[in-house]
């Protein structure tokens, strides 16, 4: 009775799948005549009303803004599970389960590399609007400079308290900014400030805040997994 | 034709960078093949116009991830065994 049951599902599941995809066009024009592709008004848009080089940045940030704050949301949870798997009781303070003897070589080079790199991850968030890379991009690169201190110095240490606050504020920013976008009268993440020229660096409105705002938020967050893992 | 050619190779470096990561018995070597995918995969993204993506992949895949393979092997075991897999804390 059950098999049949089951059989008869995938039956009803199976036909409608199949004539879903008999109704589809593959190759031929998706779009009622006359009408323009969604390619071609996000093309137009980002260039004409929004002032954004970078179209990548346009379509995540401001045409589907809301898709990134679901996914910093989720990173955000996946971060707040690695913690609370790996949670114990610290040792004591300073002290590390992982240790690692560095030379005077990687210590000295360390040293020399990490404000470049902290200063590269900036310029890449910073300049999200204008050319490739983003909040995300900038984020993950300061994550591995701190994991570079964090492997050469055993007694390196970020403050778990100034990460969680980083990572609740640019969090905060992140939705108030589209908050405002709402409260301006617009749509949820709209566009309310000035765009100025395009191709300067206060340019685009919301969309440089929204990605220094996020990139803080995926440094702290990223920072926090290695010290989780490393402690 | 050369740019063709060029990323066939890529792909088949890619290729055999998985086969050697599958079969390899010591995690470390496997653990770095698999860097090496993805550098070779950042590589290919950016020879095919999607820069934004190459600086993700060479971020994400290159460098957090190895690294924090590298830990887990550094805290678990480095050699993979017939039978079954066992952990520090069981051996003692």
């Amino acid at each position: 009775m059950k098999k049949v049951l089951i059989i008869l599902l995938l039956a009803v599941v199976g036909y409608f799948t199949a004539s879903t995809f008999f109704d589809i066009g593959f190759g031929q024009q998706p779009f009622v005549e006359g009408v323009k592709p969604v390619k071609d008004v996000y093309l137009d848009k980002t260039v004409s009303t929004l002032k954004v080089a970078n179209t990548v940045t346009s379509i995540v940030v401001n045409f589907r803004g809301f898709d990134t704050l679901g996914e910093v949301t989720v990173l955000f949870l996946a971060v707040t599970a690695l913690g609370s798997i790996l949670y114990k009781k610290r040792h004591q303070v300073g002290e590390r389960s992982v240790l690692f003897s560095a030379s005077k070589i990687v210590t000295s080079g360390s040293k020399l590399l990490f404000p470049a790199i902290v200063l590269l991850g900036a310029y890449v968030f910073i300049h999200g609007h204008l050319s490739p890379g983003g909040g995300f991009q900038g984020g993950v690169i300061i994550a591995t400079g701190f994991l570079l201190m964090l492997l050469a110095y055993e007694n390196f240490s970020v403050g778990h308290t100034g990460l969680s606050i980083i990572e609740s504020l640019a969090g905060i920013t992140f939705a108030g900014v589209g908050l405002l976008g709402m409260i301006n009268g617009g749509t949820f993440l709209e566009n309310f400030l000035p765009t100025g020229v395009l191709n300067d660096l206060f340019s685009g409105g919301v969309i440089p805040i929204i990605y220094i705002a996020v990139g803080f938020k995926v440094t702290a967050e990223l920072t926090g997994v290695i010290y989780t893992v490393l402690h | 034709m050369i740019y063709f050619i060029l990323i066939i190779f890529l792909l088949l470096l890619m290729i055999g960078a998985a086969i050697y990561a599958v079969n390899q018995k010591d995690l470390l070597y496997a653990v770095i093949a698999t860097g090496i995918i993805s550098l070779i995969l950042s590589i290919l993204f950016y020879l095919l116009q999607a820069p934004d993506v190459a600086l993700t992949e060479a971020a994400i895949g290159v460098a957090l991830t190895t690294i924090i393979f590298i830990i887990t092997i550094r805290n678990t075991v480095r050699y993979e065994e017939e039978e079954k897999t066992k952990f520090k804390s069981e051996v003692k």
